[in-house]
């Protein structure tokens, strides 16, 4: 009989370690945050005081409650899990980039039910008078025609594609998965960064990240109730099947990835596996009889709808990016002709404009009659000279960043840069005031995360998912991004941030009260 | 299922199965050195031999000892077919198309592949326990058929998957013992030694198949060993065995009956196995054994561009579509 040596020996040893940790722990004290600071910043788990949040005081009480060195343990077999599972993410650079595992920290962060509705319900109205938006600025312009957005801004908006002007995708629907990056500052407020309505990513580490706490602290896990995110891909299949052309019953769903090598792989074969769509690339496609297909080994089979990861210039060499390998040729005549359902629709990037972004308050109040119910975070427009001053005098407390450009690439962060940065990005500046806004360096939120065996605040963001199909769905929580170095603000996965599980806690009545009073 | 997809599978699986095949090779021949106190440094290279690659051994490592034909067949990863280089690409394969694997299957290729990657990247640049280490990359292929067979549907998945295997494995029979083979008969008259019966012993061990033989035909005897490697329909690494899974498995892609064919792959392999049923193994020996193989070897390339014509390449690929970095091979 064979034996799996290597492993069985790791495993033992492992639990050797565990059984010895558990033996010494009445000698020891358990682990505390006594130590832990709040630092003067907005902290996720405890107030100024260093008392725990009414949502996060169970999951406090339990970490309190290990023996010392076992949260540590956990965080192992945690990356373990992630190791064995290969969850991985590809970062670029190099020749064919380098795959790494994805970084997550064991100590999740709670949001309390309550505050995590009001933030929902701001979402909500967010996603819908965005989409108005779009559809609007491919049909008549209203928005431009009543003054409210220069009409310049629109038409030198690198989203904008001429090509979109007078589609008609299925309810007037446009932006079916986004992935709006939220912050919190030093008084709590949750602000929008942005509201990554192309391709936003994450999703799947946010299913892995909750299988992984259930696995590793799951005496923490079954004391509170944590709002699940297991449907998120049920979801994602009802929101695909509502946008099948006309007439077909049983649509028969693809992903569209750039491929092996695009840092989002790994999310987008989980995805194809959890709603049991073919993940194709480029070159799987044709169009075929006016209809969009698929090589199988049983000869061309057709795609009713196609959830595409890859950029809007890449899918279609014909009509977008001549150079493109990623799109298939013929792509939009399908989709124009209604025979094909594709999230999202092509052109949404064109509120993805981080000027436009600007003025999401205005759509807001114009679409809906409403105000706005989650802030945006204040936006200087270089394009008006006045703002470019402002900007260019204060570079040094402001972030800077281009309008078009995702994944944390291309941006000042003012306080933490050199003069020699500056000087040069203010040249950057002044060569295309258009594609550029500043905003002041908010103070953000942070969360104790496990370093060795200390825990230690770091900065987080929050990006939650919302899918719009015939109805939206709003995941609870989403994708808590980490900072992993101490003081860093960059929590983009490329650039050396970590992830944490979400968890929107919902519990007894007093709690929002309390939470309202702290 | 998408022709990329299928074609990955095929190739995962086949480079699956020769990592094991090679860690088999390996396995055997460590314990026929302890076995046979003394004996000739030439017991290392068939092993290269096997694979067809010498040119390439001879040209990076010079005179084959154990040490230098474990690393070459192992751990180096310049050389396309060594343990380590097969686990690469395999686990590439498995990664591209692991929304189609059961996670079970997928998380064992994941370990064996870091389980390999390891051992290349010590400091010692080679297994601390060989035995343990061939015995473990043995046993997980094992393990990957064995979840392979339990979480599969028998749909395209398994039938690709299953191909790959089988295909794989008869080629590494057939080349096993025709590097065996000139080394043990150089002619047909010639009656062997104990020490022969060592040899032939461990070659069987190498293929899983001793206990077998000794069951089902006894005593040693050349003609006997071939036997059951080649025509026998029941030994699980026959070629005969092999070939008809493999002719099995695709033709449950079409649904067409055995005795004729639909496309150029069944036409191909029914004729190889009509072949193999109907050889008498003194016939094999009538026409020379390597003579025999050679030719099996040459319908077995057939088998795969066949396939490959009428599975993964059946449409010209559309205007501006970029055919490179799909085939992993």
């Amino acid at each position: 009989m064979f034996r799996f040596c290597g492993r069985n020996g790791m495993w033992m040893a492992k639990e050797r370690m565990i059984a010895g940790e558990l033996n010494q722990s009445h000698v020891r004290s358990p682990m505390r945050f006594s130590e832990y600071q709040v630092d003067g910043f907005f902290d996720e788990m405890f107030d100024a005081g260093m008392k725990a949040r009414p949502a996060a005081k169970m999951l406090a009480e339990r970490i309190e409650k290990l023996p010392v060195g076992e949260l540590r343990l956990r965080q192992q077999s945690a990356e373990q899990a992630l190791h064995d599972m290969g969850i991985t993410f590809y970062v670029y650079g190099g020749e064919e980039g380098s795959e790494r595992i994805w970084p997550f920290d064991i100590i999740p962060r709670v949001l309390d039910g309550a505050e995590w509705d009001r933030v929902e319900r701001g979402l909500r109205q967010r996603i819908v008078a965005i989409n108005h938006f779009v559809h609007d600025v491919y049909h008549e312009q209203k928005i431009v025609k009543d003054g409210i957005v220069p009409e310049e801004l629109l038409r030198s908006a690198k989203g904008f594609l001429p090509a979109c002007v007078g589609l008609e995708p299925p309810r007037g629907v446009w932006c079916h998965v986004t992935g709006s990056d939220l912050v919190r500052d030093a008084d709590g407020t949750f602000y929008v960064l942005e509201d990554n309505l192309r391709v936003p990513s994450g999703v799947s580490y946010v299913l892995a990240n909750r299988d992984l706490m259930k696995r590793t602290l799951p005496e923490v896990f079954n004391r509170v109730s944590v709002r699940p995110v297991a449907d998120y891909p049920t979801q994602l299949l009802n929101m695909l099947e509502s946008i099948a052309p006309e007439g077909v019953d049983a649509p028969t769903i693809a992903v569209l990835t750039p491929g092996r090598f695009n840092s989002a792989y790994y999310e987008h074969s989980l995805l194809a596996r959890e709603i049991g769509a073919e993940l194709v690339e480029g070159e799987d496609l044709v169009v075929a009889d006016g209809a969009l297909c698929m090589r199988t080994t049983r000869g061309l089979r057709r795609v009713d709808v196609l959830y595409r990861r890859v950029n809007d210039e890449f899918l279609d060499p014909q009509v977008f990016r001549p150079d493109s390998v990623l799109g298939v040729p013929g792509l939009m005549d399908v989709y124009r002709a209604g025979r094909l359902g594709l999230a999202n629709a092509p052109g949404t990037g064109v509120a993805d404009d981080k000027v436009i972004y600007a003025f999401v308050p205005d759509m807001i109040r114009y679409y809906l009659g409403e105000e706005m119910l989650l802030p945006n975070v204040p936006t200087h427009l270089c394009y008006k000279p006045e703002e470019l001053a402002y900007t260019l005098e204060n570079l040094e407390s402001l972030v800077v960043k281009p309008a078009n450009e995702s994944g944390g690439y291309g941006i000042l962060v003012g306080p933490k840069s050199t003069r020699a940065e500056r000087e040069a990005f203010a040249e950057r500046l002044k060569a295309d005031p258009r594609n550029y806004i500043s905003q002041p360096t908010l103070s953000l939120s942070r969360a104790p995360v496990l370093v060795e065996d200390r825990v230690e605040g770091r900065h987080v963001d929050l990006r939650p998912f919302i899918l719009y199909g015939e109805e939206i769905y709003v995941m609870p929580g989403g994708l808590t991004r980490v900072a992993l170095q101490p003081g860093s603000l960059v929590v983009n996965s490329s650039q050396g941030g970590g992830s944490k599980d979400t968890w929107v806690v919902d519990g007894p009545a007093e709690w929002a009260l309390e939470a309202e009073h702290a | 299922m998408l022709s990329r997809v299928a074609e990955n599978i095929y190739w995962m699986s086949r480079y699956l199965e020769r990592a094991a095949s090679v860690a088999r090779l390996l396995d055997v021949n460590l314990e026929l050195a302890l076995d046979l106190p003394g004996a000739p440094g030439t017991m290392w290279a068939p092993l290269v031999d096997v694979t067809g690659d010498r040119p390439l051994f001879n040209a990076a490592y010079g005179a084959p000892t154990m040490e230098r034909v474990s690393h070459f067949l192992t751990l180096d990863m310049q050389y396309p077919n060594s343990i380590v280089s097969c686990m690469i690409k395999a686990r590439e394969n498995a990664r591209i198309v692991r929304d189609h694997l059961p996670m079970e299957l997928w998380e064992e290729i994941n370990a064996l592949y870091h389980f390999v990657l390891q051992a290349a990247q010590s400091q010692e640049g080679a297994p601390s326990n060989p035995g343990a280490f061939y015995r473990h990359v043995k046993g997980s292929g094992m393990l990957l058929g064995g979840i392979a067979q339990d979480a599969m549907m028998e749909g395209e998945l398994w039938r690709f998957f299953r191909a790959g295997r089988m295909l794989e494995r008869a080629d590494k029979t057939s080349r096993i013992l025709d590097v065996k083979y000139f080394i043990l008969l150089p002619d047909v008259e010639y009656v062997g030694t104990p020490y022969d019966d060592i040899q032939w012993a461990a070659l069987l061990r190498s293929l899983g198949g001793f206990q077998s033989y000794r069951r089902f035909y006894g005593r040693i005897s050349p003609a006997n060993v071939v036997h059951m490697l080649v025509l026998d329909g029941a030994f699980p690494r026959s070629i005969r065995y092999c070939l008809g899974e493999a002719d099995h498995s695709l033709r449950g892609l079409t649904g067409s009956a055995p005795g004729g064919y639909v496309n150029a792959a069944e036409r191909v392999l029914g004729q190889v196995n009509a072949m193999l049923a109907y050889t008498e193994i003194d016939s094999i020996f009538l026409q020379g054994l390597h003579e025999f193989i050679d030719g099996l070897q040459a319908r077995m390339n057939d088998v795969d561009a066949a396939i490959f014509e009428t599975f993964f390449a059946p449409f010209p690929s559309a205007p501006g579509g970029n055919g490179s970095g799909r085939r992993t091979e």
